[in-house]
């Protein structure tokens, strides 16, 4: 099935996604459609004696795609039905377009969304599911049906029209249930880890389908995941949450480089954790003899570990060098050289495969670290 | 259900296949055929329900079907037991459907609840149940059918419940529900195109149970003077035994062939959906839930 699929996909969603896009948007006037704001104020949710959601605020602009980040129980879902109008929020305000929706109940809020659950209704063939909204919106059997027929070609499931969602795939029934969401012409597209049930091959071609189809369409969108790859590669920002909060929203590349906060940094990417000393009140750190100013926001004192990406170590063969390779993973383009450093101390260090024919196991390598600003988390932690 | 029935199917056989020692051979032999001992006991229960029948059907003779539909009192009994069966089927699924999904919904932890409650008609007595109605309801109900259906209300209510609330754990209620009303649909809409459809099977069942026990109770409506169908049947008993008893033959080949073409329809309507397989006394769970993780 998934194979099948994944051959469909790709002949599909490369030529016919736009083709079929561009004539949705025709016949809607979707394409240059202004696209609607989204504003969470200080959202708050609490369930219990926990918080769901502690003093939340997001701008999203019209046509954006924002992912929101973070593992689970932080609070991401929680905010998405927030917005969606399935859970009402403690304190706080969602603004669309300026207005706030509290109070209007989910059916009237315009919003398609995709669950992370397969959603279509089983006793509905494809078409029907997608013409549900339409139908709920009163519009007559033939532009339902035509309607439908459409988005499904923009999904390229145009042949599955009348099958019953146990008939398709699971990748396949996200699609329709894409389709389905896109149908009502929503103001804002809630994505509600809509990829997640799915195999690897079919979530990566789904991935690019749902950012070419919204951005084609411009529809605001949020996207909550806990999928690090999914949300740096479709967003145009990406807020990563932790314990309720916000840590950082910027730009992926943003967040990647210049993570703001340790816990940020951690993860999102690959991150070694090296020992280091501190020195001049915290401000300081020394790792691998190397002394770099510390970013702000760890610990001043104690011992601590500072947090460097692979790709940012240095590595060269050295005679007696700090470490050992111990590994040496080929990865195409760059090999990750696994370095064995005393203390029985294992670091990642990427580098590009055409430099790394000297890194077998057991040469002796010397380790650095860049002068850039890092982040140091408590050595326990 | 079957899904894990399997599993475990496959397991045993794993297990057995493991078995150090002669026994592996056998266990795979045996696997292969149908058992002796499955067509003993099949056999014996056969018997126990065919010898009954064939007894009263030797009995009744056959000239006595002929005479049961002319026999006065046949028409009229079975025509209330039927309007009792629709009044309660009605009553039933009208409160049990909306208050079932509701809790479902809203209040799961009153479930247990609910089914502690809903089993009590099972374990009071139909006697006391009826004692105790006809002390409180007003004179003008008593020993009328409008009645007599209320309190089988009561009695079809374990039955709906528990067929209902099987159904209702074999979908996905909370995202199908929020999947609707995300896409414009209001709560009424949400039951009748979206629940409902997908509960098919199991409201078929309940049917089944339903119109089952509306068809065969005794107790209550004798009590209560109604002469429903099976009244009728122990009541004629003492003017001609042998047109009651093709009677109650008569009535339950009727009953049987309704049961099955309830069954039918609900598997081909099963078929083209997907949903689990419809059998008369079991719902099976809707093998193919989505969304646990």
């Amino acid at each position: 099935m998934a194979t099948n699929e994944a051959a469909a996909t790709t002949s599909a969603a490369a030529t016919d996604v736009a083709a079929a896009a561009a004539v949705v948007a025709a016949t809607t006037g979707a394409d240059a459609r202004e696209g609607t704001s989204v504003s969470l104020r200080d959202l708050t949710r609490v369930f219990g004696a926990t918080k769901a959601l502690d003093g939340m605020s997001l701008d999203i602009a019209p046509g954006e795609l924002v992912a929101l980040l973070g593992p689970s129980g932080c609070g991401k879902t929680t905010a998405l039905r927030i917005v969606a109008g399935f859970e009402t929020a403690t304190t706080g305000e969602v603004l669309v377009d300026g207005n706030d929706v509290q109070g209007v109940p989910a059916a009237k809020r315009d919003m398609g969304m995709v669950f992370q659950s397969y959603s279509l209704f089983p006793n509905m063939s494809a078409l029907d599911n997608v013409g549900f909204g339409l139908r709920m919106r009163k519009a007559s059997p033939t532009v339902r049906r035509k309607k439908a027929g459409e988005l499904l070609e923009m999904v390229g499931l145009s042949a599955q029209a009348g099958q019953f969602p146990h008939q398709l795939s699971g990748g396949q029934q996200q699609r329709v249930a894409l389709a389905r969401a896109l149908a009502i012409e929503p103001r804002v597209l809630l994505l509600d880890e809509p990829l997640s049930a799915l195999d690897a091959k079919v979530r990566l071609q789904l991935r690019e389908q749902i950012r070419t189809l919204q951005q084609r369409l411009g529809t605001t969108t949020l996207f909550v995941t806990h999928d690090q790859e999914e949300a740096l590669s479709m967003a145009d920002r990406v807020g990563v949450m932790r314990a309720g909060k916000l840590e950082q929203v910027a730009a992926p590349d943003e967040v990647y480089d210049n993570p703001a906060t340790a816990f940020v940094a951690e993860f999102v990417g690959t991150m070694n954790r090296i020992p280091g000393d501190l020195g001049s009140g915290g401000e300081t750190v020394t790792v691998l003899g190397t002394t770099v100013p510390v970013q702000s926001g760890g610990p001043t004192s104690g011992a601590v570990n500072a947090l460097i990406r692979p790709e940012n170590l240095t590595i060269g063969a050295a005679e007696n060098g700090n470490g050992i390779v111990f590994l040496r993973t080929f990865l195409g383009a760059t090999s990750r050289i696994t370095v064995l450093l005393s203390g029985d101390l294992q670091v990642l260090v990427d580098i590009p495969s055409t430099t790394a024919a000297a890194m077998v196991p057991g040469a002796s390598v010397a380790v650095g670290i860049p002068s850039a600003a890092v982040h140091v988390v408590p050595a326990a932690g | 259900m079957a899904a894990i029935g399997t599993y475990a199917k496959q397991g045993w056989i794993r297990r057995q296949l493991r078995t150090p020692g002669g026994d592996t051979g056998s266990a795979v032999a045996r696997s292969g055929k149908f058992p002796v001992w499955r067509w003993a006991i099949l056999l014996i229960a056969g018997v126990y329900f065919l010898l009954p029948l064939y007894a009263a059907l030797r009995f009744a003779g056959i000239h006595a079907f002929g005479s049961v539909f002319t026999t006065p009192g046949f028409g009229s009994s079975l025509w209330t037991s039927i309007q009792i069966s629709a009044m309660t089927w009605i009553i039933t699924m009208a409160l049990m459907v909306p208050t079932t999904i509701y809790v479902h919904l809203r209040l799961p932890r009153l479930r247990a609840l609910l089914e502690s409650i809903t089993i009590l008609p099972i374990v009071i007595p139909p006697i006391v149940l009826t004692v105790g109605v006809l002390q409180v309801f007003p004179i003008q109900l008593k020993a009328t059918m409008w009645l007599l259906g209320i309190e089988y209300v009561i009695l079809a209510m374990p039955f709906a419940y528990r067929a209902i609330d099987a159904g209702l754990r074999s979908i996905d209620l909370k995202t199908l529900t929020e999947a609707s009303s995300n896409l414009g649909a209001g709560w009424l809409t949400t039951i009748w195109r979206v629940i409902l459809p997908n509960l098919g099977t199991s409201l078929l069942s309940a049917t089944v149970l339903i119109v089952a026990l509306c068809l065969g109770e005794f107790t209550m409506a004798s009590l209560n003077l109604v002469q429903t169908f099976p009244v009728w049947i122990v009541l004629f008993d003492q003017e001609n035994a042998q047109i009651s008893v093709s009677a109650s033959i008569l009535a339950l080949v009727v009953t049987w062939l309704f049961l099955m073409l309830i069954v039918t329809i609900g598997t081909r309507r099963a078929r083209r959906t997907g949903a689990g397989e419809v059998t008369l006394f079991t719902v099976t769970a809707n093998t193919t839930t989505i969304g646990e993780s």
